[in-house]
């Protein structure tokens, strides 16, 4: 293992603490307006999609530039989404999703990502 | 890394940067790009963990992922109120536990995979994300925050990069979604999505 690999994860872990802690250790926070709380209470799903969102639609080739992707990734995400909905159960549509990909694969309906 | 960062999507992307060659001070700067969402799932979680001593709610700001913020938020909503040991088992058990034991079972076995790919492992992390966001959506508003913050986080995405559009989905999503008239929030009466005790 490369030393300068775990000071730079230092590096990293030192960039990241903050963002984590600091509205956490903030005082006051609970004297916050209900609109803040109400706009709060809406970032988790609007991350939490962007996430998805991104990594299946957003492929930044090597040195390039973002493009948009159309692909296999697409479906298997969505028929999560149906899935963890309807049986209210996150590993049954991630198997859903899993399956999806690697049949489409295994046929050579859907590409290997980039 | 997986021990010091614990940021599934900064650590990919990491391999990639220094795969690629990019100097240690741009590694740096984008994975605190990557990781400032985390300043967004930690302001909305700070109103229900304020009543914890201030060093444990530091040792929990160190665990606070994706994950964790979305199982802990989905189980407090359920419950109607906080549960400090819900968040120890969303954080540590559910995610800090499986992600070190898989990365070490990785650098030990896992050249022994020939393409991961083939098997469809990649999309388990989007699959994942967005199963996580279903079991936030408890109505119309939700609904509106997740569609929006996706739409915006690929437009940026693709104009600025994934680390700016994730960021900006995040914060324009509520936004868009506060604009719609929503019933008051209520607490999910069902159980939720993760399967999760």
């Amino acid at each position: 293992m490369s030393v300068d690999l775990v000071v730079l994860a230092v590096f990293m872990g030192l960039v990241t603490y903050p963002s984590r802690a600091l509205p956490l250790l903030a005082p006051g926070i609970e004297r916050l307006p209900r609109v803040a709380t109400e706009y709060l209470r809406l970032v988790g799903p609007a991350v939490l999609t962007a996430l998805a969102a991104v990594n299946v639609m957003v492929v930044t080739p090597e040195g390039g530039t973002p493009v948009f992707h159309v692909g296999i990734e697409w479906l298997a995400v969505a028929v999560c989404a149906a899935l963890t909905a309807w049986r209210r159960n996150l590993l049954i549509g991630l198997a859903g999703a899993v399956v999806i990909v690697a049949v489409a694969r295994a046929l050579g309906v859907a590409s290997l990502p980039v | 890394m997986s021990l010091i960062v614990f940021a599934g999507a900064a650590q990919f992307a990491a391999v990639g940067y220094v795969a690629n060659g990019l100097a240690w001070p741009g590694v740096i700067l984008l994975t605190a790009l990557l990781n400032a969402r985390h300043l967004l799932y930690s302001a909305a979680l700070a109103p229900s963990l304020k009543s914890i001593p201030a060093p444990r709610r530091a040792l929990m700001a160190h665990v606070l992922t994706d994950e964790a913020f979305a199982l802990s938020v989905g189980h407090f909503s359920r419950i109607g109120r906080t549960d400090e040991r819900g968040y120890w088992i969303a954080a540590i058990g559910s995610t800090w536990i499986p992600w070190n034991v898989a990365t070490l079972a990785g650098v030990t076995i896992g050249g022994q995979i020939p393409d991961p790919a083939r098997f469809g492992l990649d999309v388990v992390f989007p699959a994942a994300m967005i199963g996580l966001a279903v079991g936030l959506v408890a109505g119309r508003r939700e609904l509106v925050a997740a569609c929006s913050g996706a739409v915006v986080a690929v437009a940026s995405s693709l104009a600025f990069g994934p680390g700016i559009g994730i960021i900006a989905g995040g914060l324009a999503g509520p936004l868009v979604a506060m604009a719609v008239p929503g019933a008051a929030p209520r607490l999910a009466t069902h159980d939720d999505a993760t399967g999760l005790p």
